[in-house]
């Protein structure tokens, strides 16, 4: 299942853990990204709350956690390549895989059309 | 997206927006902060080719001597800025900036002498504000006139004079700072040698009705590509150069600025026309003892930029504050992140590492010479 927020991160969520990332139309945004900062395995976040921080040549933003949660696997290829952000948003460059609290959450996201919808 | 109808357009807008340009409000202006390419591409585009600005927002000011003779503007704007613009040749231009009574800066500008006038640019934040301090300065000696006729571009890098001598105007003869009047295609511009980026380059100042076409004709060459605020900031910052209102504003003096090179030996202590400008005690004051805080260079240990308003510690849990970052980010060419900040004088030295708080930690950070990169200027 996947899934989106309106703070452009998507989840693709299977047997209630969620890999999270953010969506093409953020990386778009960020422009080129020259950092990274993930949370730690096993810390846990509510929903709005910042899970991660990217950074780009002008800005730092806040990467925020779509769901209540803990953190049982980050991506550290995303941390040693921030490029790959850029390069792979919704594919190899996933942010975190997050266990979800309430693993039937995911549901009142958004789904892609209706994110598609929301950028357009 | 947040609302842009009420700023301000420079006469290049309609090209930024045919080149796909992000369009963000500047000073009171809607101006590019990056094209298609991103500021990572654009910058170092900058730094191996050609960089085409649009610096449009920035004042463009005429101070005409009423008795028609230069000496006369010289001396009347040397009230308001600690330089020496009585020594400056024909077809010079100098970096000043503006003080006020308690030796602050009002703002940074370039003064050009143009023979029979003189040629300011000022930052676009504060250009009314300059306008009003110089027709208050200046209006007994001299008329101050704010050109509203003309748009300001930048050609940096490398290949810049090469791309002028190929398109119109040969410039090789010209010298860093060397200000002259030269045709582009059959437009005449005001060309210096100068800039904004720590690279060989050229500000040119051409007629509005003509510079999209002059603009667009540059673009042409195959070496030189559009760069927006974005890289303009980046490569500024590993020039190690001044961003005005980020790290020199009314609350620091030259000293504390580390600009003490833009005030010549005349208007110092000792000098022929020494003081004689707004905060000149306080300012000649710290020339003569030092200043309790100094503005340097800074180089995080990691990967992570340091932004400008993160507090710098002497130590790694926050207890001693010794300074403020100005002005941080991620330098493309130096491929790592770069600052500059202020620090108490007791750490000023080149090596001295303290402390910058971010998200809650202390990264190291490593006072460094300025600049980054080095300068290339052709001198």
């Amino acid at each position: 299942m996947l899934k989106f927020t309106d703070e452009h991160e998507w989840l693709k969520v299977e047997a209630g853990v969620a890999t999270v990332g953010i969506t093409e139309h953020a990386a778009g945004q960020l422009g080129d990204l020259v950092f990274v900062e993930l949370p730690e395995t096993g810390s846990t976040f509510a929903k709005g709350d910042t899970a991660a921080t990217v950074e780009s040549v002008k800005a730092a933003s806040d990467v925020y956690c779509p769901l209540d949660g803990e953190i049982v696997e980050v991506n550290q290829a995303i941390v040693d390549d921030p490029s790959l952000v850029n390069s792979d948003p919704q594919g190899a460059a996933w942010f975190f895989k997050l266990k979800l609290a309430d693993p039937n959450a995911a549901d009142a996201l958004l789904d892609e059309a209706a994110y598609k919808e929301l950028v357009a | 997206m947040e609302d842009i109808s009420h700023l301000k357009h420079t006469p290049l807008r309609a090209l930024h927006l045919s080149l796909g340009a992000r369009m963000v409000p500047f000073a009171g202006y809607e101006m590019p902060v990056q094209y298609p390419d991103g500021v990572m591409k654009e910058h170092l585009h900058t730094r191996t080719a050609a960089g085409l600005f649009d610096v449009s927002h920035m004042g463009q000011v005429i101070v005409r001597p009423k008795s028609g003779k230069i000496e006369d503007a010289a001396l009347a704007l040397e009230k308001l800025v600690p330089v020496d613009v009585l020594g400056l040749g024909e077809g010079r231009q100098r970096y000043a900036i503006f003080t006020n009574a308690e030796g602050g800066i009002l703002d940074d500008l370039m003064i050009a002498n143009r023979g029979d006038h003189l040629f300011l640019v000022v930052n676009a934040a504060c250009k009314d504000a300059d306008f009003e301090h110089l027709k208050k300065g200046l209006s007994d000696s001299c008329e101050v006139t704010m050109l509203d006729d003309r748009a300001l571009i930048a050609l940096q890098g490398p290949h810049a004079e090469a791309v002028l001598g190929e398109l119109w105007a040969d410039v090789s003869a010209m010298r860093f700072m060397d200000v002259a009047e030269a045709d582009l295609h059959d437009v005449a511009c005001i060309i210096s040698r100068s800039g904004y980026t720590g690279e060989d380059g050229f500000e040119i100042s051409i007629p509005t009705a003509s510079a999209a076409d002059v603009t667009q004709r540059l673009l042409e060459h195959p070496d030189v590509k559009p760069i927006g605020l974005g890289a303009r900031d980046s490569l500024r910052l590993e020039a190690g150069l001044c961003l005005y209102g980020n790290d020199i504003d009314t609350t620091t003096t030259p000293v504390e600025g580390a600009i003490e090179w833009a005030m010549q030996k005349a208007r110092r202590a000792g000098g022929a026309r020494e003081g004689g400008f707004p905060g000149a005690d306080r300012i000649l004051g710290q020339f003569a003892e030092g200043a309790s805080r100094r503005r340097v260079g800074l180089k995080p240990g990691g990967r992570a930029p340091v932004r400008g308003g993160a507090n710098l510690f002497a130590d790694t849990e926050g207890k001693t504050l010794v300074g403020k970052v100005t002005s941080g980010g991620f330098g493309p060419t130096v491929d790592g992140p770069i600052a500059m900040g202020y620090v108490d004088a007791t750490h000023t030295d080149n090596g001295t590492t303290v402390y910058a708080e971010v998200r809650g930690k202390y990264l190291p950070v490593v006072v460094t010479a300025l600049p980054f990169v080095k300068q290339t200027y052709k001198r």
